[in-house]
């Protein structure tokens, strides 16, 4: 009992990571209907982006007291700054154009964009694992033998804010209404006096964001990364972002948070687990579209004549 | 004599709201039946009931006395019923030829090795379809647009070759939904003057209509559907006098359309 | 009809220069070259089966050319000591990948398009994956190494590229009229009318399970006859040659060449194939000998085929040869926002009745 609430806590601190990039694909679903394929990568891109500040700023260690949140924050705060910045920019030199072509051009862009960023971070970092500097003292507590590490409260402490605050904002602001009501309908949004670009952009502003910070977050917790992390990544969120029913941004983080824990007790109690874990999940993606396209919480839409 | 088309106590609801109650008709064979009704009346989901896209809550429709219960949308098409769309669905970027040999398919015998090595029994079929392809275009009056993408059509064309279409396949009954939509006057007379001469090919029309000159110049019954319910019906002229019919449908502004 | 003797004239001379080719040139490498790109040719002619007649984005092609692959190597090599030969493995291979194609598109049968891509790229992971893990039959990361040789008449094709050449060639010119019949045909009409509008295909009468599931049958049966072909000449199989970046190879193949049109795909295909085994190469040895060591031109591919698939469907949709269609389907669309608007909601199925 002990191995599975362990593999439960595993999981979770997983499924942060792939709530807070499920997020980023079930935004700019919702309000474009495109899966940005490439949204993985911008994952990946926050990882190496932290990495460079902390480089820059000559953190390669453990770093201990008051000083340790500033970095945190720092490294945060940047790797979300350029990562949403690059998400922006996507928006606007390809999808943005492809707005009214016909459905499937916009993802093949989208997979297009994927193979770039991901040459890109190869041409930058080189095709093998990089190290991620261990900034945060880890040390962990045992609880009737599950043992939770401080980087796994990190984890699922950052991705629950992180989501409380995205809740708030498009709850309760200005802006998070202009987007929910553009994800309803765009012309009637349009009407309203909505700028549609500007909110589009701000959707993919935000959702890569979060990917930024779900990539210090990943950096901090395998302590690695390489150019091609974000596919495997990219393809288990997405899954999440449908699981939970895709537009819905409760949706996305509860399934981040399945996928994740599917993913650990999988790799825990299937035989050869480890190797067997990503046909799991992505057998998990190809049931769950195929028998519940809408999610666990969307609701199916029936054909139109 | 068995009726063409029979619909018996047809009941939808489409979650919770019940989108046609009870509904009882029938479309004698070789007649032309008009429904009318405001709109989100109920009409266009009646076709769609009878073309299988949606299953009846209950009740049952039978196509010359036989169950149409159960069956898909192409098993129905190739039991001898055409349909055209309210919003015209053509293929848009296949030739209007193609769209007609299209229409021909559930009536063609070439297999998958057939239209592998174009067998000669392949070519000899895909010769006959083209040469009624034409025949039909003709029919319709498209006979110099074959090579056009139906998507670069004007309007009235579309629909026309949307009628050549659903005629490729030799129904029994086809149905036309809205057909005069959106058409000029002279383009509704060469409809009316096409519709009589789909009926005179032996092919029993029903059809959704809003424009009343069309319905009462075509058609020898109309059916008359208002919030899911049949309210009348009859012979044109009839339906017309019926009060309650003038005051769901013809009283109001839409029913001038 | 002087056009149509035109196109008989030049079919005829390129089908002369190819079979002359190895004789005129007999560079080992560069039929080597030949071989290769013939295959994945193959490649791209039966993924325009699926993607660019029927309209189905399968992102996942690479699995029949992995399943293609392995039936070669497990059924023709001392791994299970099974000896079928290389003409009865096309096949045996084609079939094996074609019921493979039926099981995997079943269940994307009643997917919308962007979740059936996503679906198929599932597949399109699951199966190496499988292959990779079942290493008591398929010896894991290594491989199935010394694969039978085929040979014709009694004679071993040895380890020259020639023989593979010319099957290839037989096979791609197989290929090509097997597509162009297709395409002409009452299930060619049904794939087009099904990639247009499903409903209204199914209102024709169309069996639309049927007509996809011909689709992805027919697809992945090339690719099983690549796979063989490939395997053979490689004289080895394993699971790291049919990663996601395969799929999304010869998907570069078709948005180059221009999808739905047979022509297209196969100068896309050669092209692509020229780019990445000869272009970049060369101009890595050039740069080399010129002292910049360390540029390495082989390490832009996936940029390439990026780069490829952005800037085609922003500026070139319908391919550098486009079919007449695609042409007229990409720049109307994008002209003409009424339409896409309408698509758009007839695809989201959640936009108020007109």
């Amino acid at each position: 009992m002990e191995i599975f609430f362990q593999q439960v806590v595993n999981g979770l601190s997983l499924g942060g990571i792939y709530a807070l990039i499920a997020l980023g694909y079930t935004m700019v679903y919702g309000i474009i209907e495109l899966i940005n394929f490439a949204h993985g990568d911008v994952y990946t891109l926050g990882t190496f982006f932290s990495l460079a500040i902390l480089s820059a700023i000559g953190v390669s260690g453990e770093v201990h007291g008051p000083a340790l949140i500033g970095i945190v924050a720092l490294a945060v705060l940047s790797a979300m700054l350029l990562c949403g910045v690059t998400g922006v920019l996507i928006e606007r030199l390809a999808y943005r154009r492809l707005r009214n072509a016909p459905r499937l051009a916009p993802l093949i862009t989208a997979i297009g964009m994927s193979f770039i960023l991901e040459n890109v971070m190869q041409l930058w970092r080189g095709p093998s694992p990089v190290p991620f500097p261990q900034v945060i003292p880890n040390p962990s507590a045992s609880f009737g033998g599950v043992v939770v590490s401080a980087k796994q409260v990190l984890v699922v402490g950052l991705a629950v804010v992180m989501m409380a605050a995205l809740q708030v904002f498009i709850y309760n602001t200005k802006l998070g209404k202009a987007m929910r009501a553009t994800a309803q309908d765009r012309d009637a949004a349009q009407l309203m006096g909505i700028n549609i670009n500007t909110t589009i952009a701000l959707t993919f502003l935000i959702g890569s964001a979060l990917a930024g910070a779900a990539g210090f977050v990943s950096g901090v917790y395998y302590g690695t990364t390489w150019f091609f992390n974000g596919f495997e990544a990219g393809l288990k969120a997405f899954t999440a972002a449908v699981l939970g029913g895709i537009g819905n941004v409760a949706g996305a983080m509860l399934g981040g948070f399945l996928i994740g824990l599917v993913e650990a007790v999988a790799t825990q109690y299937i035989p050869g687990g480890a190797q067997w874990s990503n046909v799991v999940v992505f057998s998990v993606l190809v049931l769950v579209l195929i028998f519940r396209p809408s999610g666990l919480l969307g609701e199916s839409l029936p054909e139109k004549v | 004599m068995t009726p063409m088309l029979r619909l018996s106590e047809v009941r939808k609801v489409f979650g919770g709201l019940v989108a046609l109650n009870d509904l009882s008709f029938e479309v004698a064979p070789g007649s032309i039946v008009a429904m009318i009704g405001p709109n989100g009346a109920g009409k266009s989901t009646v076709f769609n009931l009878i073309t299988g896209v949606y299953q009846p809550t209950h009740g049952s429709i039978d196509l010359e006395g036989r169950s149409l219960r159960g069956l898909d949308t192409a098993a129905i098409a190739s039991l001898g019923i055409a349909r055209t769309f309210q919003n015209v669905r053509l293929f848009a970027f296949m030739s209007a030829r193609d769209n007609v040999m299209t229409g021909r398919h559930a009536r063609m015998r070439a297999n998958l090795v057939d239209s592998l090595l174009h067998t000669p029994a392949q070519r000899a079929e895909e010769k006959s379809v083209r040469e009624r392809a034409r025949e039909l275009l003709r029919f319709v009056g498209l006979e110099r647009e074959a090579d056009s993408y139906a998507r670069n059509l004007p309007y009235g064309s579309q629909r026309r070759l949307e009628i050549a279409r659903g005629l490729a396949g030799d129904p029994k009954l086809l149905l036309l939904d809205e057909p005069a939509a959106g058409m000029n006057p002279k383009e509704k007379e060469s409809l009316i003057d096409l519709i009589g001469r789909i009926r005179a090919r032996g092919v029993t029309i029903f059809l959704i209509e809003h424009d009343m000159q069309l319905v009462m110049n075509v058609s020898e019954r109309v059916t008359v559907l208002d919030h899911g319910e049949k309210i009348a019906e009859g012979a044109p002229e009839v339906v017309r006098r019926d009060e309650r019919v003038i005051e769901a449908y013809l009283g109001r502004a839409d029913g001038a359309a | 009809m002087p056009a149509r003797r035109r196109a008989a004239v030049t079919i005829i001379a390129i089908g002369v220069a190819l079979l002359a080719f190895p004789f005129v040139d007999r560079n080992n490498a560069q039929i080597d070259f030949m071989a290769n790109a013939g295959a994945f040719i193959l490649l791209a002619l039966g993924l325009n089966i699926v993607v660019g007649f029927a309209g189905l984005l399968d992102l996942g092609y690479a699995a029949f050319f992995a399943i293609g692959s392995y039936s070669y190597a497990m059924l023709a090599s001392q791994q299970f000591g099974i000896h079928i030969p290389f003409w009865v493995m096309l096949f045996v291979a084609s079939g094996i990948a074609a019921i493979f194609g039926i099981l995997l598109g079943a269940p994307t049968l009643r997917l919308r398009g962007d979740y059936l891509a996503i679906v198929t790229l599932g597949f399109g992971e699951i199966v190496p994956q499988t292959f990779l893990n079942l290493e008591k039959y398929t010896n894991g990361p290594n491989g199935i190494s010394s694969l039978d040789q085929p040979s014709l008449f009694g004679k071993a094709f040895g380890f020259s590229a020639t023989p593979y050449y010319y099957v290839t060639l037989v096979l791609i010119a197989l290929g090509i009229v097997v597509a162009s019949n297709l395409q002409n045909s009452r299930l060619g009409r049904a794939w087009m009318a099904i990639r247009e509008d499903e409903l209204a295909a199914r209102h024709m009468g169309i069996n639309t399970t049927a007509a996809k599931l011909s689709a992805f049958a027919l697809g992945a049966s090339f690719s099983g006859l690549a796979g063989v072909v490939y395997a053979a000449k490689l004289n080895l199989v394993s699971p790291d040659e049919f990663q996601f970046n395969v799929s999304v190879l010869v998907l570069s193949m078709l948005v180059l060449g221009g999808m739905g049109n047979i022509a297209g795909v196969i100068i896309g295909s050669f092209v692509l194939s020229f780019i990445n085994s000869f272009l970049l190469p060369q101009s890595t040895s050039l740069a080399h000998a010129a002292g910049l060591v360390n540029l390495d031109f082989t390490n832009y591919r996936f940029m390439l085929y990026g780069v490829i698939l952005v800037l085609m469907m922003l500026f070139r949709p319908e391919g550098l040869i486009p079919s007449r269609q695609r042409k007229a389907e990409f720049h109307e669309a994008l002209s003409d926002p009424t339409l896409a608007a309408q698509e758009q909601a007839e695809y989201s199925g959640a936009a108020a009745a007109p």
